[in-house]
């Protein structure tokens, strides 16, 4: 009994980090390709920038928040003719492995250098202070300050209160589920605005709300598996629209949505345009959008005409950083209607809690 | 008569020249493997090994692999306790954070000033990683529940209790992280300059692990304890025969593999981060176990273990910058863990054909002897 137990142990553990590899491998070589096409076609541009981008768990191909950084990145490739380098983050590392990262880039001769992810916080501070002559910015953080750091924060409550008054206007039932990542409190933002967007809408709706996993298990961005558990519950609980802030778990509440013959609400990017989502377009009736790649496009255009300002620049309805999507056409009749809650909400007319 | 089990858990020594032999095929078999996949993914190894070679070398890289190393070397301390009595304590990875996360809310309060802190959140690790662990040892004992099963589910109640921790009762909000109160300045435990050429200070738990790993060696084959516990591990009978009593051997053992795992986290908390945030690294107590079965539970061969992997790992970034994926990096770790496994068998097996010739033939020889004389 041991001997298999054993044997067992040393294959999972062994086996186990070989199939991740193997399978997380073949996205990245999708990139390799389309790094080295991109490489090719903007050969001629003999441009001096280099920029380094890190990014945080899950890297390029998340098809959620990586994946909308990696857009205004290849973005600026194409557009600004910059030279660009990026590097993933591995699960369970050090702080002081992430700051290697961004030293590596730095003393590279990558300049400037983009940190996607607020777990970036204290090691951007850290070398940015060592490389002072180096232009630092950092997605979702503004605890880290300093003369050459750019903090590129989002109002995500705001969009997701738009989604919220969506969800509640197309609830047959009066009763609409929220499907977060991982409970932190960036994604308690998400939740806030999604929860008032919809009680504005109906003061008496009920909102079932559950986070797939508790920080340091950072699992719950990248399990389907968990996502479908969750959202499978809403639905049989009586919700017909859930909402999810999940990363890649959210392809797992649109399955459970495609099943259940009920509608979903995306995240980050317009998923419902999304080629790695095309069988569920017809479940997701909007998608909350982060627009991260406007953010790390503007900065790279800003570095470019040497008008970059260090400091938090908000992305916000007003501003057009946040947003929600109309692909498909299945909210085209309460437009109106969640268009005046926008306008309100530029306005000032309306504030949206952050908790 | 010696199990699989025995010669994975390295129970089983080799002598003479198979010592030797086992280490060196392991390495070949993963170069081979990793060139494989290497070229598969239509890159160079050479290029790729060449690399690793010059980032290992660099006196920077070298502190930073001593700092990983550490940690990863007191979980492979954690997880080989057990083994070696037959435990499998899947659950170090629970036990440490949740240690750290009580450690890092006491030590963040600044109950007591200076070193004193440092002791304390030292002390207090200790006691919740072998509290959380003894519960899976007390359910083994009392209920006869697998430790493999209780340890893993202690783990996501572990994870939960922790996170509940930090959001109601230890967490302060900086930007979108949510950690505890950082541990004072006068409670930092110091870094040494041990490495020359290099600004990179080496965390100060070096000393403890080293001395971890003294202890290890010096508990388990020069004591009474030791003994019993090994002799539990080999055979749980033959123990009970000679007096030992096997439920307080569980008991304790789970304790003591708790009570390293509380101190996985403190190099991290006490000479880095200072704080027990969403960003403090998860999983170190699965490294541990394949770093355990890596170093075959011997205190040198789990450091050798501990170093590789966090060359490895390291090295990442530098790999990616010649565009090799860092998944690659983890196809080497996998690939080296079953290679030494692999290559210990393979040698093992050698040795017993051999033994058994040798033995077939000695026993052969006098009995061809008479035959030669009737003939005569």
């Amino acid at each position: 009994m041991l001997h298999n137990r054993i044997s067992r142990l040393a294959a999972a553990t062994a086996g186990g980090a070989l199939l991740m590899a193997a399978a997380a491998c073949g996205g990245s070589d999708g990139t390799t390709t389309t790094e080295a096409s991109a490489g090719a076609s903007s050969a001629p541009a003999a441009s001096q920038i280099k920029v380094g981008l890190a990014y945080d768990i899950g890297g390029r191909g998340d098809g959620s928040f990586n994946d909308a950084a990696a857009a205004g990145l290849d973005k600026a490739e194409s557009e600004l003719k910059v030279q660009k380098k990026e590097l993933e983050a591995t699960a369970g590392e050090t702080d002081a492995q992430k700051e290697e990262r961004l030293r590596l880039l730095a003393s590279g001769g990558y300049n400037p250098v983009i940190a996607v992810g607020f777990a970036y916080s204290g090691s951007v501070a850290k070398v940015a202070k060592e490389f002072p002559d180096v232009k630092f910015a950092i997605v979702d953080d503004d605890a880290a300050k300093g003369d050459n750091i750019t903090n590129l924060m989002f109002a995500e409550e705001q969009g997701s209160f738009l989604v919220g008054v969506a969800a509640a206007l197309k609830s047959e039932k009066g009763n609409v589920g929220f499907v977060g990542g991982v409970d932190v409190p960036l994604i308690h933002k998400f939740e806030a605005g999604f929860e008032a967007g919809a009680k504005a809408v109906k003061p008496d709706i009920k909102i079932q709300s559950k986070y797939l996993t508790q920080p340091p298990d950072f699992g719950g961005f990248g399990d389907p598996a968990k996502g479908k558990t969750a959202a499978q519950g809403m639905y049989d609980a009586g919700a017909d629209v859930v909402y999810q802030a999940a990363g890649g778990s959210g392809a797992g509440v649109f399955e459970a949505a495609k099943a259940a013959k009920a509608m979903a609400i995306g995240v980050d990017s317009d998923q419902a345009a999304l080629p790695a989502y095309a069988d569920f377009k017809d479940v997701i009736i909007t998608s909350m959008i982060k627009k991260v790649d406007v953010a790390v496009f503007d900065f790279l255009k800003n570095y470019t005409t040497g008008a970059v300002k260090s400091g938090p620049s908000v992305y916000d309805l007003k501003a057009g950083g946040v947003d929600y999507s109309t692909t498909g056409g299945k909210i085209d009749d309460i437009k109106s209607k969640i268009d005046e809650y926008k306008q309100k909400i530029i306005n000032g007319e309306i504030t949206v809690p952050t908790s | 008569m010696n199990g699989f089990l025995d010669r994975v858990l390295g129970r089983v020594r080799l002598g003479g020249w198979l010592a030797v032999a086992a280490p060196v095929i392991a390495v070949v078999f993963a170069v081979l493997i990793t060139s494989v996949v290497l070229l598969v993914a239509g890159k160079a190894p050479v290029e790729a090994f060449t690399t690793l070679a010059d980032y290992g070398t660099q006196p920077r890289s070298m502190a930073m692999i001593l700092n990983t190393g550490v940690m990863y070397y007191i979980s492979a301390l954690a997880v080989a306790v057990g083994f070696r009595m037959n435990l499998f304590n899947i659950g170090v990875d629970g036990q440490y954070r949740l240690a750290a996360v009580v450690a890092a809310g006491l030590g963040g309060a600044a109950v007591v000033p200076g070193v004193l802190n440092i002791v304390l959140v030292i002390v207090v690790a200790v006691v919740v990683g072998a509290l959380w662990a003894a519960i899976a040892g007390l359910l083994r004992v009392y209920r006869g529940v697998s430790e493999v099963i209780s340890t893993i589910m202690l783990n996501a109640i572990a994870t939960g209790l922790g996170s509940w921790l930090v959001s109601e009762h230890f967490g302060v909000l900086t930007g979108n992280d949510l950690g505890t109160r950082p541990i004072p300045d006068d409670a930092h435990m110091p870094g040494i300059p041990l490495i020359a050429g290099t600004p990179v200070l080496v965390n100060g738990f070096i000393v403890v692990a080293v001395l971890l790993g003294v202890a290890y060696w010096v508990v388990l084959n020069r004591t009474r304890f030791g003994f019993e516990l090994r002799a539990t591990g080999k055979s749980e009978s033959a123990a009970v025969a000679s007096g030992v009593s096997v439920k307080k051997m569980i008991v304790v053992t789970m304790v003591m593999s708790g009570a390293v795992a509380g101190l996985i986290g403190m190099p991290e908390l006490l000479g880095a981060s200072y704080k027990y945030s969403n960003n403090f690294p998860a999983g170190l107590g699965f490294t541990g176990i394949a770093i355990a079965l890596l170093g075959r539970n011997n205190p040198v061969g789990m450091a050798v273990g501990a170093l590789l992997w966090s060359f490895l790992d390291n090295s990442s970034n530098q790999l990616q910058l010649l565009d090799i994926s860092k998944e690659i990096v983890q196809i080497m770790q996998g690939v080296v863990v079953l290679s030494v496994i692999i290559a210990y068998e393979l040698v093992h097996r050698y040795r017993i054909v051999a033994e058994q010739r040798r033995v077939s033939r000695e026993l052969a020889a006098p009995q061809e002897a008479p035959k030669a004389e009737a003939a005569a």
